[in-house]
């Protein structure tokens, strides 16, 4: 078989759709499997799509700037003398990727440039009036023709039709190990829902026990970013200069899919999960301490917000339920403590996961951090890298926010929000003496941890930062 | 328990079955007045005359002193021995046990190096077994002396020192019957013979970063214990198996395929094998450690089916 179909993989694990960013190979150039062909938008990043096969590629359906839902054929890698017309022409229109000719209702996600087989298809729907399934329509004007009356005939002439076409099921074929396969069975989980971080996104079993996300009656794949949050590079704004409007007001701004993604998730979240705050505030005299220290040693450079991170992901482990999700009927505590950090971005924000940070030293955690913050900007992550967390912490320290409050960002069930670290007047014994001090807010999911598990918990990581030499060792 | 060496453990095996059994009788190269080309008949013809202790000479259609020179006598193992009982209704047993060193010992290249038991293993009517301790060459040689089939008892000459516990009482170890040599959760690794031993290395090495290895060890190729692998790979979710014969239509493709079918709901990751690589044997020393499957190699393909990189 020297055909080889350009399929658009699903990238990520809420995407349904995505906007060819560029194409890395132009029609006509030899590409070998594993190549990078294409950069896709998902909702929450851009994305390398790699040829699954080697040959020419021949054809390119969906141009830069296109949309295609996952599943659509959007090129054809062949043999140079390969004939590709019978699957352009069968497989192009399947995909959805053009608006349906008239006889067709309107596809959904389909608001791609038509690329030539549709019009193929559209003469075809033209002849062969009755039939809604444009991929057997478009085979039926090759030669030879494809017996395709019967099918198309059962399925009634309307919207859903094109529709089913349009996200095509068949072609986003979920991957995924038989055992995760069957765990999922047995936890009613949708395996579309789920990241596979295996082999070519391959779905294993440990992103089945990482997920916690809502079984079925709650369509939304619960996996990304939470609460306002920010990591700009600018210093403390200590004497910001004003700000000069980014946008010109009084218009319409088409959603991204980022937003669209941040607009339901969060919404699902804070509707969904009976939210509760709690704050503490920390003495941090220990942690300037130390940190300068550590900012004096050649290693590199530590945040109070890296300090945060190991903290927490500590306290975790003494902590199971807080490291936890609420499972509709179960509880699922995490064998793995993975600390999502919420990054801003640019058009909106990310949330990056350091896995397994109880067993990092804090230089490791600074240094993953940075990483894949400077990679979230880039929209470089990989999906592996932006799901999985079990506990997300939010900073806005460096916009000197004393105290703010933050959205569960499922499927964990607390996220804490993290003030900056603040000189100020405290009390000691009798007299008054300046020291730093820093309020954390952890919003909590009632259903899976009550006031006081909070209280003891935020005690522990209170705890932890006072002394926070502890936090080096082990 | 008396600590033995295989060839320890193998002689006291002759040795008790001749005593238990006049009928018992040993034909071989070097196997009588030689006490045995690696010594696993010292003292034998002494003990029991040269009747029951025989001296053949070097023709190798019938006798065979290392397996690697069996296969001129393979169309009398194969399309005789192996077939009798079938063919006679019953009538004609076959009880004889082919044994010797298998496998590839220490440089001694091509010819000399060869794992014939995906060869043997292949046909109905043997039964073959490769032991990978002294207890279980001696439980085992036992049991297929006292076999009424054609038994194929490949040892490995690299494991004729390696010492082990062996009971002092009577005991012999049932054919077709598997044994758990490192017990484990996240990974089963599938060996038997001298690869049981390198598996046990890698599983030390796997330990020491928090990945607990279970060897499994099927002791006889045909009758294969598959429960015994299957129970594991259910347990594990992964499966390594690691052979020293080659990998193309080698025995560990039976195992795979069985485990693939019988365990598919339960596996995380495909089925991968560790074997000798796909040449003849080279000589030089270096390379015949690139030959044979090592610890490293066995420790990476866990890593693969775990996920870990």
């Amino acid at each position: 078989m020297t055909v080889s179909k350009v399929v658009l993989a699903k990238l990520s694990p809420t995407m349904e759709e995505g906007t060819i960013v560029k194409w890395t190979k132009k029609e006509g150039d030899a590409v070998k499997q594993g190549d990078v062909l294409a950069e896709i938008e998902t909702d929450k990043a851009n994305m390398e799509m790699e040829a699954l096969g080697s040959g020419v590629l021949r054809k390119i359906l969906v141009p830069a700037g296109g949309k295609a839902p996952i599943g659509a054929l959007i090129g054809v890698i062949a043999e140079s003398n390969e004939d590709i017309e019978p699957l352009i022409a069968k497989e192009g229109a399947k995909a959805g990727s053009a608006p349906k000719p008239a006889a067709a209702a309107p596809a959904a996600g389909a608001s791609s440039p038509a690329p030539e087989p549709a019009k193929a298809a559209a003469e075809a729907t033209a002849k062969a009036a009755p039939a809604d399934q444009p991929a057997s329509v478009a085979s039926a004007a090759q030669t030879p023709p494809v017996p395709a009356a019967p099918r198309s005939v059962a399925t009634p002439p309307a919207a859903p039709a094109s529709a089913s076409a349009g996200t095509g099921g068949d072609g986003g074929r979920v991957k995924a190990s038989p055992l995760a396969r069957s765990m999922a069975a047995h936890q009613n989980i949708d395996l579309s829902s789920v990241a596979g971080s295996g082999p070519g996104g391959r779905i294993i079993k440990r992103d089945i026990e990482s997920w916690a996300g809502p079984r079925p009656g709650a369509d939304a794949p619960a996996r990304s970013a939470g609460a306002p949050a920010s990591r700009p590079s600018a210093a403390p704004a200590s004497r910001p200069a004003p700000p000069a409007p980014s946008i010109t007001p009084g218009q319409e701004l088409p959603l991204s899919n980022m937003r669209k993604t941040i607009a339901k998730r969060l919404s699902e979240s804070m509707f969904t999960s009976p939210h509760y705050y709690v704050t503490v505030e920390i003495d941090m005299d220990a942690a300037v301490d130390l940190r300068d220290q550590i900012q004096r040693l050649e290693e590199g450079k530590v945040s109070f917000n890296d300090l945060v991170v190991k903290a927490c992901a500590r306290a975790l482990t003494r902590f199971p339920l807080v490291n936890a999700s609420w499972g509709g009927d179960k509880i699922v505590t995490h064998a793995e403590v993975n600390v999502g950090i919420a990054v801003a971005i640019p058009d909106g924000l990310i949330t990056p996961v350091v896995r397994n940070a109880d067993r990092k030293s804090i230089l490791d955690i600074a240094h993953e951090v940075r990483d894949l913050a400077t990679r979230a900007r880039d929209k470089k992550l990989k999906p592996e890298e932006f799901t999985g967390s079990t506990f997300t912490i939010s900073n806005l320290g460096m916009f000197d926010v004393e105290e703010f409050t933050a959205i569960i960002n499922p499927p964990d069930s607390a996220i804490l929000a993290v003030g900056a670290v603040r000189k100020v007047p405290v009390v000691d014994g009798e007299t008054i003496r300046p020291g730093h001090r820093m309020k954390v807010t952890m919003s909590s999911d009632h259903r899976v941890i009550d006031g006081a598990l909070s209280a003891q918990f935020l005690a522990e990581v209170r705890r932890l930062l006072e002394a926070p030499v502890g936090l080096l060792l082990g | 328990m008396a600590q033995l060496t295989m060839r320890e453990a193998l002689n006291q095996a002759l040795k008790e079955e001749m005593t238990r059994d006049p009928n018992v009788f040993i034909l071989g190269e070097e196997v009588g007045a030689y006490q045995g080309a690696y010594k696993i008949t010292q003292g034998l013809l002494a003990q029991f005359g040269e009747w029951r202790v025989r001296d053949t000479p070097i023709a190798e259609e019938a006798m065979m002193m290392t397996f690697n020179f069996s296969l001129l006598a393979l169309d009398m193992i194969v399309n005789h021995a192996a077939k009798y009982r079938y063919m006679s209704g019953g009538q004609i047993r076959c009880p004889m046990v082919m044994r010797g060193p298998s496998g590839a010992a220490t440089q001694v290249a091509a010819q000399h190096s060869q794992g014939f038991e995906s060869w043997y293993a292949h046909i109905p009517g043997l039964v073959v077994v490769m032991p990978s301790t002294p207890k279980d060459a001696k439980g085992l040689l036992k049991s297929a002396i006292r076999d009424d089939n054609p038994v194929i008892f490949m040892e490995n000459e690299i494991l004729y020192n390696l010492k082990g516990e062996v009971p002092e009482e009577e005991f012999h170890i049932p054919l077709g019957l598997g044994d758990i040599k490192r017990a484990g959760k996240d990974v089963t690794l599938v060996a038997w013979s001298r690869s049981v031993i390198t598996s046990l290395a890698a599983a030390k090495t796997l330990a020491d970063e928090g990945v607990e290895a279970e060897v499994v060890d099927p002791r006889t190729l045909r009758p294969l214990d598959e429960d015994i692998i299957f129970e594991s790979v259910r347990k594990t979710g992964r499966c390594v198996v690691v052979e020293e014969g080659w990998r193309y239509a080698g025995f560990g493709s039976e195992i795979a395929d069985r485990v693939q079918r019988e365990c598919f709901d339960s596996l995380d990751a495909p089925v991968l094998r560790v074997t000798a690589a796909d040449v003849p044997m080279p000589y030089a020393k270096t390379l015949e450690k690139a030959y044979l499957p090592q610890p490293e190699r066995i420790v990476e393909a866990a890593h693969q089916v775990l996920y870990r990189s």
